[in-house]
C-alpha cells in the first residue's frame, strides 16, 4: 500500500474513530493506535512515507510520530515475513525450557531471531518482553494469538497448518 | 472458595453481559445511581475495606482516590491493563473472562472521583484476544445504558474507553502510561506533582490496576467488613496469585491474603517431577528472590513477605526447583530490564547494560571474582537514583540473588560452569 498524502477512505474512517476517543485538541494521543492499524494494512511494517502521511493527517510533525514508531517494540520499520512469531523467553518460560523451543523453531524455519524466512511466510520476532501467559509456559504468540504449553509436536502442528498464501 | 475477580471464570460465555448480570453484576453501580450515593461515602468504604493496589505497589486504593485534586473540573480515571511484570498473568484472565467487573469497577471509581472519562490501557500484545473481548464488553455496557450519556436515565454521564499500547514494559509505570496515552514515548515523569494533582493532559488523574478495579464492585456489594475479613489471620482481603515455573500445575489462583505459601504450592500439585524447592520470586521478577526454605511456611501477605526481605508485588510467583541455575536466571532477568529501560536516567540506562553484560560474561565462563563485586556495586548505584522504579526493579534481583546464592555465583566464576550442571 502506498499512500502519498492521503490514506484510503476506510483507513481514514478508522483513524477518525481513534481520534474521537480523545479531547479534540489532543490528536497526538491517536498516534499509537493509528500506527498499529496502518501497519496492519501495510504487510506488518511502517516506513517514513506512512509516518509522514499520518503526521500530516493528524496535524503533527513527522518527528512526533517517528519517535513513537521507534520507541514501541510492536512497530516494525522494515519489511517482515507475513506471520509474526514471538517466543517468550522470559523467566517463567525459560524455567519451562523456552530456549529449547526457540532453538527448535529457529532450526525448523532455518532462520535466527529477528529474521524472516526466504519465502516471507514467517518472521521470528526478537521478543524480550514477558507475554503475560506465565501459567501456560512455554508459550508463543503467532499474529498475537497465544499458543501455550508448547511441545515440539505442538509447534510442528501449529506451524505446518498455517496456509502458504 | 472465594471468587471475586474470578467469579465468572468457569461459567459459559464468561465475558458476556448476560453472564455478569446473572451473577448480580452491575448491582453496585445501579444502586449508586439509584440512591445517589455520596462520593465521599464510596471513598470511605473503599478506604476502610483496606483494599490495596494489586498491580505491585500495594498502596491503599481508597486513600489514593481521596487525593484527587477537586479544584479541577476535568478529571480522569485510568485502568492499568499493561500487564507485563515477568511472572504476572492475572489481568489477562480478568480482561477476557470477567471484563464487566473491570468496567463496573471503573464506573464506580469514575463516579467516586468525579471523572467523566475512564480509559483502560491494555498492553499491545493483548490485541488478539483481551482487546477484542474488552471492546465487545464495553459496547454491551453502552447498549444497556450502563455507560455513556445519562447512565440509567440519571444525570450522570461517564465514558469508558479502551486503549491499546504497542509494546513497552515501562508503560506499566503510571506516569509513563500517561505519557503514552498522550501519544508520546513512555518515559516516566518526575513526581511530584502526583497524577492525582496533575495527570493526563495536566488534569487530576487516578490510575489503578485492573485487578484492583475489578475487586471494587464486590466490595461495594458486600461491604468493607466483609472484604476485610476475607483475609486469613491479620491479613486483609484477597489476591490473585500467578503461579509459574517448576510446578506440576501452574495456575492463577484467587485466594485470601495470608494463605501459606505451602498451600499455594499444594494447589498447584507441588514441584514438578517431585524435585525439591530451591527458590521463589514471590511478586514478579523485580522483587528480591528468597530461598525456598525461608518462604515455605510464610503467609502470603504484604507484611509477612516484607519480614523475609521481599515483597508481594504483583502476585507473580515464580517457583524454582533444585535444578535451577541461579546465574542463568539472573542473566535472563537482567536482559529484560536492560531491554526495557526507557533510557531517560543515566544510572538505569547505563547500569542495566553493565549488569547484563557482566552477567553474560560470567555465564560464558570469562567472569572473575571482581565481577561479582562489580555487580553489587552497579546495582547499588542504580537503586534509588532514578525517576521511576525500573532502576530499582533491575537492581533488587541482582542484590538478592548474590546475597542468597553467593556460593553458586562464586562457583561459576571459579569453575567456569554452573554448580547445578
Amino acid at each position: 500500500m502506498n499512500f502519498k498524502d492521503n490514506f484510503p477512505k476506510h483507513l481514514i474512517e478508522e483513524i477518525d474513530v481513534i481520534r474521537s476517543k480523545f479531547p479534540p485538541d489532543k490528536s497526538k494521543s491517536a498516534i499509537i493506535e493509528s500506527l498499529l492499524i496502518i501497519q496492519h494494512h501495510n504487510n506488518g511494517y511502517l516506513n517514513e512515507e506512512l509516518i509522514s502521511s499520518l503526521a500530516n493527517y493528524l496535524g503533527l510533525t513527522k518527528i512526533d510520530v517517528y519517535e513513537v514508531a521507534t520507541f514501541y517494540s510492536m512497530f516494525n520499520l522494515k519489511p517482515i515475513g507475513k506471520n509474526i512469531i514471538s517466543v517468550c523467553t522470559n523467566v517463567s518460560c525459560m524455567l519451562r525450557k523456552s530456549d529449547d523451543i526457540l532453538n527448535y523453531i529457529e532450526k525448523k524455519l532455518n532462520i535466527k531471531v529477528g529474521e524472516s524466512t526466504k519465502d516471507n511466510k514467517f518472521y521470528l520476532k526478537d521478543e524480550m518482553e514477558c507475554l503475560a501467559a506465565c501459567n501456560g509456559a512455554p508459550m508463543m504468540q503467532i499474529n498475537h494469538i497465544n499458543y501455550e504449553n508448547l511441545t515440539y509436536e505442538k509447534i510442528d502442528k501449529i506451524l505446518d497448518e498455517i496456509p502458504n498464501d | 472458595m472465594i471468587k471475586l475477580c474470578t467469579a465468572t471464570f468457569s461459567l459459559d460465555n464468561p465475558s458476556s453481559i448476560e453472564t455478569y448480570l446473572a451473577q448480580d453484576g452491575y448491582h453496585s453501580w445501579k444502586k449508586i445511581i439509584r440512591d445517589k450515593t455520596p462520593k465521599s461515602e464510596i471513598i470511605r468504604l473503599v478506604k476502610e475495606s483496606g483494599l490495596k493496589g494489586k498491580g505491585g505497589a500495594g498502596f491503599l486504593t481508597g486513600l489514593k482516590w481521596s487525593f484527587i485534586n477537586s479544584a479541577e473540573k476535568q478529571r480522569y480515571l485510568v485502568c492499568n491493563s499493561d500487564e507485563s511484570e515477568p511472572g504476572t498473568c492475572k489481568d489477562r484472565d480478568i480482561l477476557r473472562y470477567n471484563p464487566h467487573a473491570v468496567i463496573e469497577g471503573m464506573l464506580i471509581a469514575c463516579y467516586a472521583i468525579d471523572a467523566s472519562v475512564g480509559y483502560n490501557y491494555l498492553r499491545g500484545e493483548f490485541i488478539g484476544d483481551q482487546w477484542i473481548v474488552f471492546n465487545t464488553a464495553v459496547k454491551e455496557a453502552y447498549k444497556n445504558n450502563l455507560i455513556g450519556n445519562k447512565v440509567l436515565n440519571s444525570d450522570i454521564s461517564i465514558d469508558i474507553i479502551p486503549l491499546i499500547g504497542a509494546g513497552a514494559y515501562i508503560v506499566g509505570e503510571e506516569t509513563a502510561m500517561l505519557e503514552s496515552i498522550e501519544g508520546k514515548r513512555g518515559m516516566p515523569r518526575i513526581k511530584p506533582p502526583f497524577p492525582a494533582v496533575q495527570g493526563l493532559y495536566g488534569k487530576p488523574t487516578i490510575i489503578n490496576n485492573t485487578e484492583t478495579l475489578a475487586t471494587v464492585p464486590y466490595i461495594l456489594k458486600n461491604g468493607d467488613e466483609w472484604y476485610k475479613n476475607l483475609g486469613l489471620n491479620d491479613s486483609i482481603g484477597v489476591k490473585m496469585f500467578c503461579m509459574s515455573g517448576h510446578l506440576n500445575r501452574p495456575d492463577v489462583i484467587e485466594a485470601p491474603l495470608g494463605i501459606p505459601f505451602s498451600e499455594l504450592l499444594n494447589q498447584c500439585g507441588g514441584i514438578l517431577d517431585n524435585k525439591k524447592l530451591k527458590a521463589v520470586i514471590p511478586g514478579g521478577s523485580s522483587v528480591p528472590v528468597v530461598k525456598g526454605k525461608d518462604i515455605i511456611n510464610i503467609p502470603m501477605d504484604y507484611e509477612s513477605l516484607m519480614s523475609i526481605g521481599t515483597m508481594l508485588g504483583s502476585g507473580g510467583i515464580i517457583v524454582m526447583d533444585e535444578s535451577t541455575c541461579m546465574v542463568s536466571v539472573l542473566e535472563r532477568i537482567s536482559r529484560f530490564y536492560y531491554a526495557e529501560s526507557c533510557g531517560q536516567c543515566t544510572p538505569c540506562r547505563e547500569g542495566t547494560g553493565w549488569l547484563y553484560k557482566t552477567l553474560v560474561k560470567i555465564k560464558s565462563g570469562r567472569g572473575t571474582q571482581s565481577d561479582l563485586d562489580l555487580l553489587n556495586r552497579i546495582a547499588n548505584q542504580i537503586e534509588g537514583h532514578c525517576i521511576c522504579a525500573l532502576g530499582d526493579a533491575a537492581a533488587m534481583p541482582v542484590i538478592s540473588f548474590l546475597k542468597n546464592f553467593w556460593n553458586e555465583f562464586e562457583y561459576y566464576v571459579d569453575k567456569k560452569e554452573s554448580m547445578v550442571g
